[in-house]
């Protein structure tokens, strides 16, 4: 076996049945990897090879008493930092958070173990999901693995960095404006984020409460819909999760190509417009034209308020970040910086525990939410996330899923944004709208620029049509659209 | 100018936030500019929008999960959790004194 050899569900599947390779041998396998690449990337955080060799052991003592596995039997699988494992350090890419073990599993964290995939361990990402670079983490920046000296985006950069580099089958990011899309288009892979309430929260350790998901990375659309599968569903322990069946993804993305023929897929003008990226906007027309070519009707679209979902979004969020943070002050868990009163405590914490972009994100919060400032910016915000969803429910009467570019450029440099918070926030242009209209949306890799960047395509489905969603994806998957 | 300092010293007082002299102007520069995009909002009539706190119950529609039963059921979080304490004199968390007498 080649160190990079590429495997997914199905091939692991089909190598632990006929025998090939057991479930310890492959968790060892990625260990190795992981070891011998993770110094140049930094996707990792922590690993649990302790809790990778139990589990992997259940599924070679399954296998050998003939059991059948379960669907996910064996494949290691990473998961992003702001995600509790139980005895597995959970830091949120903060300080704040450095010494922090979680007492229990995130119920997507139990669902994926008790489907027989290994947890390989913890992965990096921007302090508490906070940013589109990877480079707010407290523990140093990711690289992206298709071009060193550039971001991987973020948050879920090490998600899909570890992904990308094969270091795990598949990955756990978490999307608030666009944290899974975002980087599976600058590292080439695809990530889904589902409909808000269709993975349970539980567990995660919560940035914008209204906005946050869970959701999967791989290198193919057939994983994606695996991992999806397990995850998904009601969970009591989370009030906002949906009590909508969960559809067969499996089945969806097995279907044949022509099963996507007739959909209307809808493109808005207003994503196309300026500060996108020439070879971007011409690589997405050309994933657009080959769903065409498929059969699919193209309806031309008008999302008025595309334009207003950057500032609607970091009221929004940074409202409810600036109470969900509130949470840490040195009392309760993670770091203490002592203080001789107990404000003087909480100050002394959080101003050594937090990075500047928390900081920033905390007080944009606090002052949208302050007496005097609450009507005209965050009651007004949530009208106009309103507007936004209206835009999206107005769309879905027209058209069946909707096409646009994941991300305005391909993946930047290292530092390149760090000195202008506004413009790193811009990076989310076109994926922080369908966030807030609480929408499923998946990026699919669509073609490389000249430089060899990847390119993401973002294909939008409305309120749990994920299976629609994964059936176009699946369906431009197979017709080559990937490598356009 | 949207923000200045008097009111980015407020909002960190609100947030307990201890900003050094020297990060004071960076924020107000940045959280300025910031204010500043946001203010486009304001170009929008909202007139006939209901503020949208969250998606679930419409997306979900007659689906959305009835809220559990409150009804007590034993736990065995504590030790756990207070192991995680950075300072825990079972069954409390310690912290400097709160109350001046």
């Amino acid at each position: 076996m080649s160190a990079g050899a590429a495997w997914t569900v199905a091939s692991v599947r089909e190598a632990l049945a006929a025998k090939k390779i057991s479930a310890r041998e492959l968790a060892a396998e990625y260990l190795g990897r992981i070891e011998k690449r993770n110094a140049e990337l930094n996707a990792f955080l922590a690993l649990s090879p302790e809790r990778v060799y139990a589990q992997a052991d259940r599924i070679d003592a399954a296998r050998a008493r003939g059991e059948a596995l379960p669907p996910l039997a064996g494949v290691p699988i990473a998961v992003k930092d702001v995600i509790s494992t139980r005895g597995t350090r959970t830091t949120c890419g903060s300080k704040i958070l450095e010494t922090y073990v979680p007492p229990y599993d995130a119920t997507a964290v139990e669902r994926l173990e008790q489907a027989g995939a290994v947890i390989l361990g913890k992965t990096n990402c921007d302090e508490f999901a906070m940013g589109s670079s990877n480079e707010n983490s407290a523990y140093g920046p990711v690289r992206n693995p298709v071009a060193l000296d550039r971001v991987p985006g973020g948050s879920s950069g090490g998600s899909a960095a570890a992904v990308a580099a094969g270091l795990a089958v598949a990955a756990l990011g978490t999307d608030t404006g666009g944290s899974i899309r975002q980087p599976g288009a600058c590292c080439g892979i695809p990530g889904l984020m589902p409909t808000y309430g269709r993975v349970s929260r539980y567990g995660l350790i919560a940035y914008a409460s209204s906005l946050d998901k869970i959701g999967p990375f791989a290198t193919n659309i057939a994983d994606i819909a695996a991992v999806l599968k397990v995850m998904a569903g009601h969970d009591p322990r989370d009030s906002t999760s949906a009590a909508v069946p969960v559809e067969d993804y499996a089945a969806e993305a097995e279907r044949p190509i022509g099963a996507i023929e007739g959909l209307r897929i809808g493109v808005p003008e207003d994503y196309f417009g300026a500060g996108l990226d020439e070879e971007v906007a011409a690589k997405v027309r050309a994933g657009i034209a080959l769903l065409e070519r498929l059969g699919c009707k193209r309806i031309p679209l008008k999302m008025p308020h595309t334009d207003y979902a950057i500032a609607t979004y970091y009221i929004v969020a940074t409202a409810e970040a600036s109470s969900n943070l509130a949470r840490y002050d040195g009392a309760r868990y993670g770091v203490r910086v002592p203080g001789s009163t107990v404000i003087e405590m909480y100050r002394k914490t959080r101003q050594r525990g937090f990075g500047a972009e928390v900081k920033r994100r905390i007080m944009l919060g606090t002052y949208v939410l302050s007496a005097g400032y609450y009507d005209a910016y965050y009651l007004h915000a949530q009208k106009v996330r309103a507007l936004i969803a209206r835009d999206f429910a107005d769309a879905f009467l027209k058209a069946d899923a909707i096409l646009t570019p994941t991300a305005p450029t391909p993946a930047f440099r290292l530092g390149e944004k760090t000195a202008d918070p506004l413009q790193m926030y811009l990076a989310d242009i076109y994926t922080v709208t369908g966030s807030l209209a609480g929408v499923p949306g998946i990026s699919v890799p669509c073609g490389k620029t000249r430089a060899g960047l990847p390119v993401g395509m973002q294909i939008f489905g409305p309120h749990f049509g994920e299976g629609r969603v994964l059936r176009i994806a699946r369906a431009f998957e197979k017709a080559g659209g990937f490598s356009i | 100018m949207k923000i200045s300092r008097e009111d980015v010293l407020r909002v960190a007082e609100l947030a307990y936030l201890e900003l050094a002299p020297e990060e004071v102007e960076t924020y107000r520069r940045q959280l300025d500019e910031i204010l500043t995009y946001i203010d486009k909002l304001k170009e929008l009539d909202v007139t006939n929008a209901e503020p949208m706190a969250q998606v679930l119950f419409a997306a979900a529609g007659d689906a959305h999960p009835e809220l559990r039963e409150d009804v007590h059921r034993p736990s065995d979080a504590a030790e756990g959790i207070l192991a995680q304490a950075p300072d825990a004199a079972k069954p409390f968390f310690r912290v400097p004194k709160v109350i001046e007498r």
